[in-house]
């Protein structure tokens, strides 16, 4: 596995070789650092750690501080760890830019999807609703039975409801890799991505 | 200037004449055939333009063997090699949707 992280910049649209127009989202993909990198013998596990985006430093804890010494880098903002990382001679403190993508690779984003607030469970779990017609109402949005009477007498756990919808982890697979613009540290991605904009995402190739 | 926005700016083209809704135009558009390319020329006039930079498009609009055709292109696309102005119309109104329901004389725009 190999993976950057990245900052979501934006959607837009460009266009190939052959003039199909191609909807992409920009991700600000890197310089990113090695702050940790764990190994099987100390951690039970291998995976490096990698941080994106600059901090000041009056705004990082102490423990933090600690680690970003260590690596001998300025504190980031976003850190994420990537197992059994497919890459020779990793050095802590090392730099790994948007060189480890090439163009059509397929990946992996995951990021924090936009919160939607406390939705209904049609728009939440996809509910059909109600029937519209024939003597109904206030039925159009509702879940309809939420389970039988005196036995079990009591409602199942994880039963759909209405809730807070958003603001979760989500991953999108097989999603391709249009361009790479190595000066600008840019991404063009093929359709769209979770979370907003300036939300930060990770980009993993398996 | 943000990263986006330079992205967007990259891609516009400037060499094309600038038209309006109600001009009568004509496209050259590229069309790839297995690995041959050849020029087709769509001729009609401008009933819409929308969006702004490297999503703006237009639509044109005309009459073929008696029945209403309309072709939307995006502005900024490479597969455009020109566009001419056949003429330039005299309208009162940006989008000139209200000449889908005219026929004959009643659907021509008067020119400049």
């Amino acid at each position: 596995m190999i993976g950057l992280l990245g900052k979501k910049t934006g959607m837009t649209r460009i266009f190939d070789e052959s003039g199909n127009v191609i909807p992409v989202t920009i991700v600000e993909a890197g310089p990113c650092f090695v702050t940790q990198i764990k190994t099987k013998e100390k951690d039970g596990y291998n995976a490096i750690q990698l941080g994106f985006g600059d901090k000041k430093i009056k705004s990082t804890n102490k423990p933090l501080l600690g680690l970003f010494e260590k690596a001998g880098i300025s504190p980031k903002r976003f850190l994420a760890e990537f197992k059994d990382f497919d890459l020779k001679d990793i050095k802590l403190g090392q730099m790994i830019s948007v060189d480890i993508f090439s163009e059509g690779d397929k990946i992996t984003v995951q990021g924090i999807s936009k919160g939607k607030g406390f939705q209904g469970v049609v728009k939440r779990h996809g509910f059909g609703g109600g029937p519209v017609t024939h003597g109904q109402s206030d039925r159009l949005r509702a879940p309809g039975s939420i389970g039988a009477s005196s036995f079990p007498s009591r409602v199942f756990k994880g039963q759909r409801m209405a809730g807070r919808m958003g603001g979760v982890k989500v991953s999108v697979r097989n999603l391709k890799i249009v361009k790479i613009d190595k000066d600008q540290n840019l991404i063009f991605i093929k359709g769209a991505i979770p979370g907003h904009i300036n939300g930060y995402v990770k980009l993993i190739k398996k | 200037m943000n990263k986006l926005e330079q992205v967007k700016k990259m891609q516009v083209r400037t060499d094309l004449p600038k038209f309006k809704p109600g001009d009568r135009i004509n496209v050259h558009f590229r069309v790839i055939e297995g690995d041959k390319e050849r020029i087709q020329q769509f001729e009609g006039d401008v009933i819409s333009i929308r969006g702004s930079g490297i999503d703006k498009t237009f639509t044109v609009r005309k009459i073929s063997d008696g029945v209403g055709v309309e072709r939307i292109f995006p502005m900024h696309s490479p597969r455009i090699a020109k566009i001419e102005i056949v003429r330039e119309g005299k309208v009162r109104r940006a989008k000139l949707y209200y000449l889908r329901k005219l026929q004959g004389k009643a659907a021509k725009i008067k020119s400049k």
